[in-house]
């Protein structure tokens, strides 16, 4: 039967299992919009800034592991999508964006609206289509969807001029796709496999790098067998923070530039490295030329070209790592590894992360960032999904809240958008709604995209917002701090009352300035049904430590300077 | 291989709009240089063959091939650098001519079995097709009869055999 191209593309989304789609409409989409009402399926959130569209579509995608879609107008809406295509690009985030583009005959004319979104996003997609017959337009959804979805996950755009949209064609959806260029490698190869177990079972000293391809890949089954039965500490990337139990002994944090002392040590110090679903991003390995200086390093990853890329692999295995971890596992031995794990032990204990009760009980009334992102974690008891923003908040949400729920942790980690915060917890809280989702922002990047609490009041997405309000670009303000003589040029924002936008966005909110009126603030917020604001205004000049300072290994892990509080004057 | 050497790769691509767009860019992005590239139809329908080449150390070469390889119109890509293979380029050539060098230059050509295509008052333009060097050292031979244009198309190349 025969079909619009906007009936043809809206068949194609059902027929993947599309539930959601974030967008703002225009021109170069009205046909698309147009005929949303024949498709009751499919329900459509209209946000306030196609940005706010691509992270909501994101954090839906990472939410829930199927892709997000979101849809944007030719020309400024498609350009607006940028910055949310590139995230979810460095973060391996399946994305479907589509735009609309002006009609074919305008192409190339710079035509009111136009932009060559196609070729803008070249370097930030996976793929990227611009249709340009109708009747190709179900085959090219379907590929997108399996490219984006496949593989190392990954943002596809398709592109529809106006007239395709409503140019008609015959309606068939292929079942198969037909990618004679597109392969990837599920199945570790058995001889790297066996060639890794071997190692393992000779190491003494062996340390795990868990990175986001676990989540991705699902295999915390996988992982936490092999951690236990060969007794091998666990270091996490950022995005890897929630692939492992937070609360397990043999876990030691994150590791990198903000990573716990422990955790860096164990790196610097171990003789085998097990780099699972990670791609060795500098803020994880911090200088590579002293990175794990006695390590032979066992690489698993799905994407051959992350081998070698920044990092060389002395063992390196091609594969889903799901599928790797489970054959590996059969060729493992039990271990103790007592004397290590010993070690580890005593540097946990000797170098600890501050502990932000007694941070808080020593410096007296002051409110302190780790402190409230602890008594976030005392209260959900990490039964929740923390969507971060990115700087400081980022990175106390990442080493002051104990995830023990698989996939608990969203955060903007390659590209390190701000503004991805509020956005992304929407998409999450969409993709989840029965989960608990609180969006930690920081005070400037919540007014990149504060705009979307229009979204959430429409929709009615009960989000919890707490604003590590520290009115500062505090962690640029850090560096000019310890790296720049302390000159603090343009860090310092004047911030609006965050708890009066909230309410003309009719959403309740509290302003929180002392210890004490956190733990009732977070209740209330939660015992709330539907989305709530904590402004919390804590001490401006906390910094973040451990730090590793840029350009130096992981063995300069600077730590908290002794009573925290000299340091801030 | 030692660093640094002149690396083949060939690569079966989609004969589909933007390809040769998504390879460049691929290469722009990061960082990669590359020599020559040249591309053209190949035997099999639908699909052209494109001849890299890209003078960097072998772990560079290795990542630019990888990279090529997820690119979704690249059906096949290989490091044909090691292979024994056939590699021809073909240059046009240009070249300054008066009454009293012509023969000299026409003699020059015949040595390297290359073909005089164009001829006219004050010049002569000259086919070559070999392995760089070869066309390198005609080139060089006729710099000094002043050379006014060349146009060189870069290294196409095949395995041997099979
Ligand atoms: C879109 C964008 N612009 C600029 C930066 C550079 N940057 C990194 S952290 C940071 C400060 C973030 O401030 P805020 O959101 O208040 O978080 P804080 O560090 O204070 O917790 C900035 C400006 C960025 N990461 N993203
Ligand atoms: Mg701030």
């Amino acid at each position: 039967m025969k079909k619009t191209g906007a009936q043809i593309l809206c068949e194609s989304l059902i027929r993947e299992g599309v539930e959601v789609i974030f967008g703002i409409l225009g021109g170069a989409v009205l046909p698309i919009y147009d005929t949303f009402p024949q498709y009751p399926q499919l329900r459509h959130i209209l946000v306030r800034h196609e940005q706010g569209a691509a992270h909501a579509a994101d954090g839906y995608a990472r939410a829930t592991g199927k892709a997000g879609v979101c849809i944007a107008t030719s020309g400024p809406g498609a350009a607006n999508l940028v910055t949310g295509i590139a995230n979810a690009y460095m973060d391996s985030s399946p994305l479907i964006a589509i735009t609309g583009q002006v009609a074919r005959p305008f192409i190339g004319k710079d035509a009111f609206q136009e932009a060559d979104i196609t070729g803008i996003t070249l370097p930030i997609t996976k793929h990227n289509y611009l249709v340009t017959d109708a009747a190709e337009l179900a085959k090219t959804v379907k590929e997108a969807f399996y490219i984006a979805q496949t593989g190392r996950p990954s943002p596809v755009l398709i592109d529809i001029p106006r007239d395709v949209q409503q140019e008609e064609a015959e309606f068939v959806y292929p079942d198969k796709v037909d990618l004679p260029g597109y392969k990837f490698i599920s199945q570790g190869h058995p001889a790297q496999i066996r060639r890794a177990a071997k190692a393992i079972n000779e190491a003494s000293q062996p340390v795990i790098i868990a990175g986001r391809g676990i989540v991705i890949s699902q295999a915390y089954d996988e992982l936490k067998e092999l951690v236990e039965k060969a007794q091998i500490p666990l270091v996490s990337t950022l995005l890897g923070i929630a692939s492992f139990p937070g609360n397990h002994i043999l876990n030691l944090g994150m590791l990198g530039m903000h990573g716990t002392a422990y955790a860096n040590m164990a790196v610097q110090d171990a003789d085998l490295v097990i780099a699972i679903g990670m791609r060795f991003d500098d803020r994880a390995t911090a200088n590579t030329k002293g990175f794990a200086p006695h390590a032979r390093i066992i690489h698993i990853d799905i994407d051959p070209a992350e081998i070698d890329k920044n990092v060389p692999a002395d063992i390196p295995i091609v594969g889903d790592v799901k599928t790797v971890l489970k054959a590996l596992n059969q060729e493992i031995e039990s271990r103790d590894h007592l004397d290590w794990l010993s070690q580890l032990e005593q540097w946990r204990y000797e170098h600890p992360l501050p502990d932000p009760e007694l941070v808080s009980g020593e410096r007296g009334d002051e409110l302190l960032p780790q402190y409230v992102i602890r008594q976030i974690y005392e209260a959900t008891q990490g039964d929740a999904i923390i969507v971060t923003g990115v700087g400081q908040n980022q990175m106390w949400a990442a080493q002051h809240f104990i995830y023990t729920k698989p996939n608990s942790f969203i955060s903007a980690g390659g590209l390190g958008t701000m503004g991805f915060e509020l956005p992304a917890a929407m998409g999450a809280k969409v993709g989840c709604p029965e989960e608990m989702v609180w969006c930690i922002a920081g005070d400037g990047g919540f007014q990149m995209t504060i705009q979307e609490l229009g979204t959430i009041r429409q929709e009615n997405t009960a989000v919890k917002i707490a604003i590590i309000n520290n009115g500062y670009l505090g962690m640029v303000r850090q560096w000019q701090e310890l790296f720049y003589g302390r000159r603090y040029v343009d860090t310092k924002l004047w911030n609006p009352d965050f708890v009066k936008i909230a309410e003309a966005y009719d959403i309740p909110g509290i302003r929180v300035k002392h210890r004490e009126e956190v733990v009732p603030a977070v209740d209330k917020a939660m015992d709330y049904p539907g989305p709530f604001l904590l402004d919390f205004l804590v001490e401006p000049e906390e910094n973040v430590f451990p730090m590793v300072p840029p350009g130096e290994s992981l063995a300069k892990t600077l730590e908290v300077p002794k009573g925290l509080a000299s340091l801030n004057g | 291989m030692n660093s640094n050497t002149k690396h083949t790769l060939v690569a079966l691509v989609e004969d589909k709009p933007g390809v040769l767009n998504r390879v460049a860019s691929l290469f722009r992005r990061r960082g990669f240089n590359i020599q020559s590239l040249a591309v053209g139809s190949s035997e099999q329908p639908g699909l052209s063959r494109m001849t890299i080449v890209v003078a960097d150390d072998s772990t560079v070469v290795e990542q630019v091939r990888k990279q090529l390889d997820k690119l979704i119109n690249v059906v096949k890509v290989s490091d044909i650098t090691d292979e024994d293979t056939v590699a021809r380029e073909l240059a046009l050539i240009k070249v300054k001519a008066t009454a009293s060098t012509r023969s000299e230059i026409i003699q020059i050509v015949d040595v390297f079995r290359a073909n005089i295509v164009d001829v006219a008052l004050d010049s002569l333009t000259v086919e070559v097709t070999g392995d760089e060097d070869k066309v390198e050292s005609l080139i060089k031979l006729l710099r000094g009869f002043g050379i006014k244009e060349i146009s060189r198309t870069g290294r196409i190349a095949l395995t041997r055999g099979a």
